[in-house]
C-alpha cells in the first residue's frame, strides 16, 4: 500500500511538474530545445516511474510505531525550531538547548542530556569558530 | 614518462605543511567516521563539504582533505566489522564474515593488522591504476561532444543501481527527482525563471550541498530515532591484543590480496558496480579458489583480506570515471564531485589540462594518504575503538548540529537550513521505501550540466533531434545505457539471491 500511494504521489507530482513548465516563460530569442523541453522529459520519466509501483507495489516496508513517529516529529519539530531562533538566540545557547533536547529523546537522562547539549555547542565553538574561523550564528552576547 | 613527470608534480603540490596535515586529519576523521556504524563515507564526506567550503580552503587542499576522508572512511568500515560484526559502511559487510569470527577465536588483533594491510596494498595499487588509466580515459573523453556527454549523463544514471538493483523503476523516480530540483531556479541559457512560485530565495536554485546534508545525514539522525534502543552493542567483550599479523598468514593471504586488489579495481571502475560489489566478488571469488577446508566463513584470514583489499581498491578505481569524465559511478565519488562543483571545478577531461596542479595533487594525496593510513591503523588502532565506545544519544545530536554548521556556513542563511531538514525528512522517507538515495544526488548534482549538453547539441544541429545518435561513439553509449538499465531487471535476481545466500550461509556456519 506504501508503494502505491508513493507511486500516486510521483505521478500527482509529475502531473503538476509537467503543468508548471508549461508555463515558463519563452524567451524572444529561445535555442531551438528552449526551457520547457527538459522539464518535459524529466516529467515524463517521474510519470512512467511513478505509476509502476502503483501496478506492482514492494513488500510493504516497516513503519515505526505512534511512539516513534512522535519521536521523529519531535526531533523534526526542534530542527526547525533552532532554525528560526538561531539568529535570535546566537550560536551556543540556541545549539545548546537543541542538541541537548535531541541526545534526552535518544535516551540520555535530562542531566547528562543538558551536559552533553552544552558540551557539543561549546566544543563546535572552540572547534569551528575560534580554531577554524568558521562565522557562526551571533546572538545577543555575540556568540 | 609524461605520467611520471605528472607524478612528481603532484607530489611538489601535495607536499606542502598545510596539505600534509589536512591529509592526517582526513584521514584521521575518516577513520572515524568509517568505523562508526551509520555513518558511512557519502555520509561523513557530505557532512565535511559544507565545512571545508565555508572554511574558504582552495580547491587542491580541499579535495586532499575530502578524499583522504573518503580513503580513510573504506579503512575504518573494518573496525566494527570486526569487533562488533557490524559493518561500519555497507562495503565492511564482507568483512564480518571472517573478521567476525576471527576476533572471537583472540585473534581481533591480527585481523584489524591483516585488514589494514590489506586495505593498504588494495587503496595503494587502485591509484596506481588510477594514474596510468584516468590518462588514457581522457584521451577518450576528449573526442566527446554535447551529444555524446548527454549520452554519458544518461549511461551514469542508468547504470547507477549495479547490477543487483532491486527495482529500476524507483531508481528512474529518484532519478527524475533529483533532475527536478536541479531545473529550479533561473535557467542559465534563456535567463527564464523556472518552478520559483516568485519565491526570491529560490532563484539562485537549490543548492546542492543542502540537498545532499539533508537526505544523507539528518536522515540518518531520523532513523536512529526510529531504532532508539534497539541492537545496543558494547567492544569491551572482546579484548584487542596486539595489533600485529604473523608473517607466515601476511604470506599466505598475498594471492589474496593480489587476487582482491585487481577484482575490486575493475569493479569501481565499471559504472554502477562499486566498493560493496568489489568486496563481495572478491570474498566470492576467493572462497572458490581457496576453500578447500572449509574454513571460510569461521575465522579464515584470507576471508578478511579479500574484501578488505576489494573495497578499498574499488574506492580508488570508482575515481578513474569521476576525474576523468566529471561521471561518478558510485554514491561517494557523487558526493566527491558535489565538492568540485562546489569549488567551480568541472571535472572531466578539460580538468587535466586546465587543472593539472588538483588532479595531480590529488592523486599524489592519496599515495601520502594511503602511508599516513596504514601507519594510523596499525599501531592506533585500539584509540579508534575506544571513540566506537561513544554511545550514540550523544553522537547523534552532535552530527546534527555539525550539518547546520556547515550549511549556514556556506549561505548563512536560515532558509537554506529550513530546505535541509524538509530534505532530512523527505531522505527518511525515501529510505524507508526503498528508493536509493544516490541518484537523487546525483540528478541534483548533474542535471544543469545534462540539459545544457542536450540543449548545445540541438544548437550545433539545429533541432535535429537525431543528432542525439548522430556519432556511433554516441550510439555505442546508448546502448550501454539501455544494456545497463535491463540487465538487472533480468540477472539482478540472480545476482542478489547469491549474495544473500552467501551471507545467511556463513552466518550460520559461525554457530
Amino acid at each position: 500500500m506504501s508503494d502505491r500511494i508513493f507511486g500516486a504521489v510521483c505521478v500527482l507530482l509529475s502531473i503538476f511538474y509537467i503543468w508548471v513548465a508549461t508555463g515558463i516563460d519563452l524567451p524572444f530569442l529561445a535555442d531551438p530545445v528552449g526551457p520547457r523541453a527538459f522539464p518535459y522529459i524529466i516529467g515524463a520519466m517521474l510519470l512512467v516511474g511513478g505509476a509502476y509501483p502503483i501496478i506492482r507495489p514492494d513488500d510493504e516496508p516497516h513503519w515505526p510505531n505512534l511512539r516513534a513517529w512522535m519521536e521523529i516529529l519531535f526531533a523534526v519539530a526542534i530542527m526547525v525550531a533552532y532554525a528560526m531562533v538561531l539568529r535570535d538566540l546566537g550560536f551556543v545557547a540556541s545549539t545548546a538547548i537543541a542538541s541537548a533536547l535531541l541526545s534526552w529523546r535518544l535516551g540520555a537522562t535530562p542531566i547528562r542530556a543538558a551536559l552533553a547539549g552544552i558540551g557539543i555547542a561549546v566544543g563546535i565553538y572552540v572547534c569551528f569558530h575560534l580554531i577554524l574561523g568558521l562565522s557562526l550564528a551571533r546572538g545577543p552576547w555575540g556568540f | 614518462m609524461e605520467t611520471i613527470d605528472s607524478l612528481l608534480y603532484g607530489f611538489s603540490v601535495a607536499l606542502t605543511f598545510q596539505n600534509l596535515l589536512l591529509a592526517l586529519l582526513g584521514c584521521f576523521l575518516g577513520t572515524i567516521i568509517g568505523a562508526l556504524p551509520g555513518l558511512g563515507p557519502s555520509n561523513g564526506v557530505a557532512i565535511l563539504i559544507p565545512v571545508a567550503f565555508s572554511l574558504g580552503l582552495p580547491a587542491t587542499p580541499a579535495l586532499i582533505l575530502l578524499t583522504s576522508v573518503y580513503y580513510g572512511a573504506m579503512y575504518g568500515g573494518r573496525i566494527s566489522s570486526i569487533l562488533l560484526n557490524i559493518p561500519g559502511d555497507e562495503p565492511a559487510l564482507m568483512t564480518t564474515l571472517d573478521g567476525y569470527p576471527m576476533a572471537r577465536k583472540g585473534q581481533a588483533g591480527e585481523a584489524l593488522a591483516l585488514s589494514g594491510i590489506a586495505s593498504f596494498v588494495g587503496a595503494f595499487f587502485a591509484t596506481v591504476g588510477l594514474v596510468l588509466l584516468a590518462p588514457l580515459l581522457v584521451k577518450v573523453a576528449l573526442l566527446f561532444g554535447p551529444a555524446e556527454y548527454f549520452a554519458l549523463f544518461t549511461v551514469a544514471f542508468a547504470t547507477l543501481g549495479g547490477i543487483a538493483a532491486k527495482n529500476q523503476a524507483k531508481a528512474a523516480i529518484a532519478a527524475a527527482i533529483g533532475l527536478a530540483i536541479s531545473t529550479i531556479g533561473i535557467d542559465v541559457i534563456s535567463g527564464s525563471t523556472r518552478f520559483t512560485f516568485n519565491e526570491v530565495h529560490l532563484y539562485d536554485g537549490i543548492d546542492f550541498l543542502v540537498v545532499i546534508v539533508g537526505l544523507f545525514a539528518l536522515s540518518e539522525v531520523f532513523l536512529f530515532l526510529e531504532h532508539r534502543g534497539e541492537g545496543s552493542s558494547s567492544v569491551d567483550a572482546i579484548k584487542v591484543g596486539r595489533v600485529t599479523v604473523p608473517w607466515k598468514m601476511l604470506k599466505e593471504s598475498a594471492p589474496t590480496m593480489a587476487r582482491g586488489t585487481v577484482i575490486g579495481f575493475l569493479a569501481g571502475v565499471l559504472p554502477g558496480a562499486g566498493a560493496s560489489l568489489g568486496s563481495f566478488l572478491a570474498y566470492s571469488v576467493e572462497k572458490r579458489i581457496g576453500d578447500k577446508d572449509k574454513t571460510f566463513g569461521k575465522g579464515d584470514p584470507r576471508g578478511v583480506a579479500a574484501p578488505e583489499a576489494g573495497n578499498n581498491a574499488a574506492a580508488g578505481g570508482a575515481l578513474v570515471p569521476m576525474l576523468s569524465l566529471g561521471v561518478p559511478g558510485s554514491g561517494t565519488t557523487a558526493v566527491l564531485l558535489a565538492m568540485l562543483l562546489a569549488l567551480n571545478i568541472t571535472p572531466g577531461p578539460l580538468l587535466f589540462q586546465k587543472n593539472p596542479e588538483v588532479v595531480w595533487g590529488l592523486i599524489a594525496a592519496l599515495f601520502i594518504g594511503n602511508i599516513m593510513l596504514l601507519l594510523l591503523n596499525l599501531p592506533m588502532v585500539s584509540i579508534f575503538v575506544r571513540i566506537l565506545q561513544i554511545p550514540p544519544k550523544y553522537l547523534m545530536p552532535a552530527v546534527a548540529m555539525i550539518c547546520f554548521v556547515g550549511i549556514y556556513g556556506i549561505s548563512g542563511s536560515t532558509f537554506d537550513l529550513m530546505v535541509m531538514v524538509v530534505f532530512g525528512v523527505m531522505g527518511y522517507f525515501l529510505r524507508k521505501l526503498d528508493i536509493p538515495l544516490v541518484p537523487v544526488i546525483l540528478g541534483t548534482l548533474l542535471g544543469s550540466e545534462m540539459e545544457k549538453s542536450l540543449r548545445r547539441a540541438m544548437q550545433i544541429s539545429d533541432g535535429d533531434w537525431t543528432t542525439l545518435v548522430g556519432s556511433p561513439l554516441a550510439i555505442g553509449l546508448w546502448i550501454f545505457a539501455i544494456v545497463g538499465f535491463v540487465a538487472p531487471m533480468i540477472f539482478g535476481r540472480i545476482v542478489r539471491a547469491r549474495q544473500a545466500r552467501t551471507i545467511t550461509s556463513e552466518a550460520n556456519d559461525q554457530d
